[in-house]
C-alpha cells in the first residue's frame, strides 16, 4: 500500500461537514484545515449546498480534481458508502475518525469495510481514531486548533492506540521541546496496524526514534513486530497499557502463570532491544535521548556535579536501574586535575561522582567534561549543572555541547528549567545535547541508551 | 522435525489433554533434552527391578491420567533407600486414583530450576528460565524469551535472573553448569518450536542443575483445550 497521500496529501475531503453543527467533529477538522494549513480542502455532505462560502460537495466523485486523503467523519453504518466513493474516485487514502464499529460490537461493520479496503488495495486510519497529526504540515485531529499542545516539527515518530494517550502525550512532548516527525492515532486499528507504521517510519528520513503505544497485538503480531524492529537500526519505544490484567486466569502450569501477558511482552521487548516505557515521563525521557544518542550503551556513567547531594542522589537513582558509576582510573583523575582553575584544584573531589563544588568556573566544567568524554571506563557522562553561582557563564551550555561534539560520547544535563536560565538550556539543546528538567529524567535519558542494547 | 514417536506421544495424550510423565521424559529424550535415568514400571516385580539397575537411592512416582499434581496426593516418594520401601510404596501409589503404574528413578541434585514453555497469544512460543522447586510462584524469579534461542540469549537470561549468583557458585555452593544449562536450553527451545501449536505449555519443574550436569526431574506437558 501507498501511504504517501495518507501522510503526504495536497489536496483533501471532510466527509459530514454539518451545515448547522459548528461543533461537528468534521467542522472543526475542514475550519483547521481550510484556515491553517496549506492544504486545498473540499466539505462534502449528501445535501450539498454551501458552508462558509464555499461550495459543499455531494460525494467524493462531484470534486472536480484529485483527491489525496479523506477524512470520514459520518455515522458508521454510512461509511461503508463513503468509502466506496473514495475508492470509485481513486482518493489516495482515508482516516476513518466515525465511531460505531468493534469497540461497541459492530465487528460485522468494522470487517466489512476492512474488506473493501483490502481488496481495492485502499489504505486507511481507524475506525475510531484521531488520525494524523504531521507537525507544520495538517491534522485530522477533531479538536481545535487552539485547544492543542502542538510540538513543533522534529524526530519522534509516534503510534498510538489512544487518540487521548497521544494528545495528552504531545504535552509532555512540547515540555520537553521534543519535536514530532509525525504522530498517528489508530483507533480501532482494522487495516493499518502498528507493524505497517513500524515499516513507514523506519523508511522516514525525518524520523529518528519510533515510539509505540500499545494495548495489545493480535495473534502472533508481536512476534512480527519485535523481529521487526530488531532488524532496523533506529531506536524503538514501547509504553504498554494493561501490565496488570495477568494472573486473574487460573492456569494449570507455573509457565503459564509465571509468564503472564505482560511479563512475555517486557521480557520479549528486552530481549529484541526495544526499549520499555514504564510510564509517560519515561517515555518523554527516553525518545529525548534516543532522538539524540540512538545507539545502545552499557551503562558506566560518570556523573559531574558541584554540589555532594546532587551527585549522590543521581548515583542512588543509577544503582537503582541498574547503571553503574564506576571508579575512575588515576590517569584521568591527574589530568581532569591538570586542567582545572586554582580555586578548584585542591578542593574538587575526581571520584565520580566528579564534584567540581559550588567554586567551578566554565573552565572547570570544560575540563572534566573533556577528559571523560574520552575515558575508556565510561560510556557516557551525566552533568548535574546547578548555574546558581555566578562562575557559571550563560555559553557553559554551548561550550559544553562542543566539546561532547568533539569526543563523540553521549552527555547528558540537568539544568534547572526555568526561564532565566533558558539560554544555557538552549545552549545545549540547539547543539543537541538533551536536557532535563529533573535529576531523575536526567538519570532516564542515560537508562534509554543502555535498554537499547538487546538484553 | 518432530519424529514420528513424539507426534504419536502428543496424539495419545489429546484424550487425558496432557502427556503421562513417563511419555514426556521420552519425548524430552529423543529431543536431547536430558532426562534422569527411569523406567515406568508396571508391577511390583518390575519396580524391584528397575531400581536394581538404576541403584538405590530412587525417586518414585505415581503415574495415572487423573492425578496432574502428584504431591497434592503424596503421589512422590523421593529417596526410597531398599527393595522394601519401594515395594511399600508401590502398594500405597496402586491404591490412587487412575492409577497405570510408577516412574522409578535416579535421584537427582543440584540447584533447582524451572524451564517453562507456552505458546503465547501475541508472541508465539516463548521459554521461562527460573529459580524453580515448590516455592516458584512465591519468588516468582522467572524470566522469559521468544524462542527460537540462541546462546546468547541463555546467557542474559541468566544474568537477568535475581538470584543469578547462586548459579554461578555462592559462598562455598557449587554453581550450575553453564554449558549444559545452555545446551539444555537450546535443545528445548528447538523442541517448542517443532511441537508449535500442538502443545500449550510445559513445565520443567524442578530441573536440577550440577557443576556435572543437568536434567529435567520432573516434565508436564499440557495440550490445547
Amino acid at each position: 500500500m501507498n501511504f504517501t497521500p495518507l501522510f503526504k496529501p495536497n489536496t483533501m475531503a471532510v466527509a459530514g461537514v454539518s451545515l448547522s453543527n459548528e461543533r461537528h467533529p468534521a467542522n472543526v477538522i475542514y475550519n483547521k484545515i481550510h484556515l491553517r494549513y496549506s492544504v486545498k480542502v473540499y466539505p462534502v455532505n449528501p445535501r450539498g449546498g454551501a458552508f462558509q462560502r464555499d461550495r459543499v460537495y455531494r460525494g467524493m466523485e462531484e470534486i472536480p480534481g484529485p483527491v489525496d486523503l479523506a477524512v470520514i467523519a459520518v455515522r458508521a453504518d454510512l461509511v461503508p458508502e463513503t468509502l466506496a466513493q473514495c475508492i470509485r474516485k481513486g482518493v489516495g487514502g482515508a482516516v476513518i475518525i466515525s465511531g460505531g464499529f468493534a469497540e461497541i460490537g459492530r465487528m460485522d461493520l468494522q470487517d466489512r469495510i476492512t474488506a473493501m479496503a483490502r481488496e481495492a488495495d485502499f489504505p486507511f486510519i481507524g475506525p475510531n481514531c484521531l488520525g494524523i497529526y504531521s507537525p507544520g504540515h495538517f491534522d485530522t485531529f477533531f479538536l481545535p486548533g487552539e485547544r492543542l499542545v502542538r510540538p513543533n516539527p522534529g524526530h519522534v515518530g509516534f503510534v498510538s492506540q489512544s487518540g487521548g494517550v497521544l494528545v495528552d502525550q504531545m504535552v509532555k512532548f512540547t515540555e520537553q521541546g521534543l519535536g514530532l516527525s509525525l504522530a498517528v492515532s489508530i483507533g480501532n486499528k482494522a487495516l493499518i496496524r502498528e507493524t505497517d507504521l513500524l515499516r513507514h517510519l523506519a523508511a522516514d528520513p525525518d524520523t529518528k526514534v519510533m515510539a509505540f503505544y500499545v494495548e495489545g497485538f493480535g495473534r502472533n503480531e508481536g512476534r512480527v513486530f519485535v523481529e521487526l524492529a530488531a532488524a532496523v537500526p533506529k531506536p524503538v519505544v514501547v509504553l504498554k497499557a494493561g501490565k496488570t490484567a495477568e494472573g486473574s486466569r487460573a492456569v494449570s502450569s507455573h509457565t503459564a502463570s509465571l509468564a503472564g501477558d505482560y511479563k512475555v511482552f517486557s521480557d520479549v521487548l528486552a530481549q529484541h532491544g526495544i526499549v520499555e516505557a514504564r510510564n509517560e515521563f519515561e517515555l518523554t525521557c527516553f525518545c529525548e535521548s534516543l532522538s539524540h544518542y540512538p545507539r545502545g550503551i552499557e551503562g558506566n556513567v560518570a556523573v559531574i556535579t558541584v554540589s555532594g547531594g546532587h551527585g549522590a542522589l543521581a548515583t542512588d537513582i543509577c544503582a537503582d536501574l541498574g547503571l553503574r558509576v564506576p571508579p575512575l582510573s588515576e590517569a584521568v583523575k591527574q589530568e581532569i586535575r591538570a586542567g582545572l582553575s586554582p580555586n578548584v584544584c585542591n578542593i574538587a573531589s575526581l571520584e565520580n561522582p566528579v564534584d567540581l563544588t559550588g567554586s567551578a568556573v566554565d573552565e572547570d566544567f570544560a575540563a572534566a567534561v573533556n577528559v571523560l568524554s574520552r575515558a575508556p571506563e565510561v560510556d557516557s557522562v551525566l552533568l548535574l549543572l546547578l548555574p546558581y553561582s555566578p562562575g557559571i557563564s550563560s555559553d557553559l551550555g554551548a561550550r559544553l555541547s562542543y566539546v561532547h561534539q568533539q569526543n563523540g560520547k553521549p552527555l547528558v544535563a540537568y539544568v534547572p528549567h526555568v526561564e532565566k536560565y533558558r539560554i544555557l538550556i538552549e545552549g545545549f539543546e540547539l547543539n543537541r545535547v538533551p536536557v532535563a528538567s529533573s535529576i531523575d529524567g536526567a538519570v532516564f535519558m542515560v537508562e534509554a541508551m543502555r535498554r537499547c542494547r538487546p538484553c | 522435525m518432530l519424529t514420528a514417536g513424539t507426534a504419536d506421544i502428543i496424539e495419545a495424550a489429546r484424550k487425558d489433554g496432557w502427556v503421562l510423565e513417563p511419555e514426556a521424559f521420552r519425548l524430552l529424550q529423543s529431543a536431547g533434552v536430558p532426562v534422569p535415568r527411569f523406567a515406568w514400571a508396571r508391577s511390583r516385580p518390575e519396580a524391584l527391578a528397575a531400581a536394581e539397575t538404576l541403584g538405590y537411592p530412587v525417586v518414585a512416582k505415581v503415574v495415572s491420567p487423573q492425578i496432574l499434581h502428584k504431591s497434592e496426593v503424596q503421589g512422590v516418594a523421593p529417596g526410597i533407600l531398599d527393595a522394601e520401601r519401594l515395594g511399600n510404596t508401590y502398594e500405597r501409589f496402586s491404591r490412587l486414583p487412575g492409577f497405570e503404574g510408577i516412574v522409578v528413578a535416579e535421584m537427582l541434585s543440584g540447584h533447582e530450576l524451572i524451564i517453562g514453555a507456552k505458546n503465547d497469544f501475541q508472541f508465539g512460543p516463548v521459554i521461562l528460565l527460573g529459580i524453580g522447586g515448590t516455592a516458584v510462584e512465591i519468588y516468582k524469579d522467572t524470566v522469559t524469551r521468544m524462542a527460537p534461542l540462541k546462546a546468547r540469549d541463555v546467557e542474559a537470561m541468566l544474568g537477568c535472573l535475581r538470584g543469578h549468583r547462586l548459579l554461578t557458585g555462592h559462598r562455598g555452593v557449587a554453581g550450575v553448569n553453564v554449558p549444559k544449562l545452555t545446551e539444555m536450553m537450546l535443545r528445548f527451545a528447538d523442541l517448542v518450536m517443532a511441537l508449535g501449536e500442538r502443545i500449550d505449555s510445559i513445565d520443567l519443574n524442578p530441573v536440577f542443575c550440577s557443576p556435572q550436569r543437568c536434567a529435567a526431574a520432573d516434565a508436564r506437558i499440557m495440550l490445547p483445550r
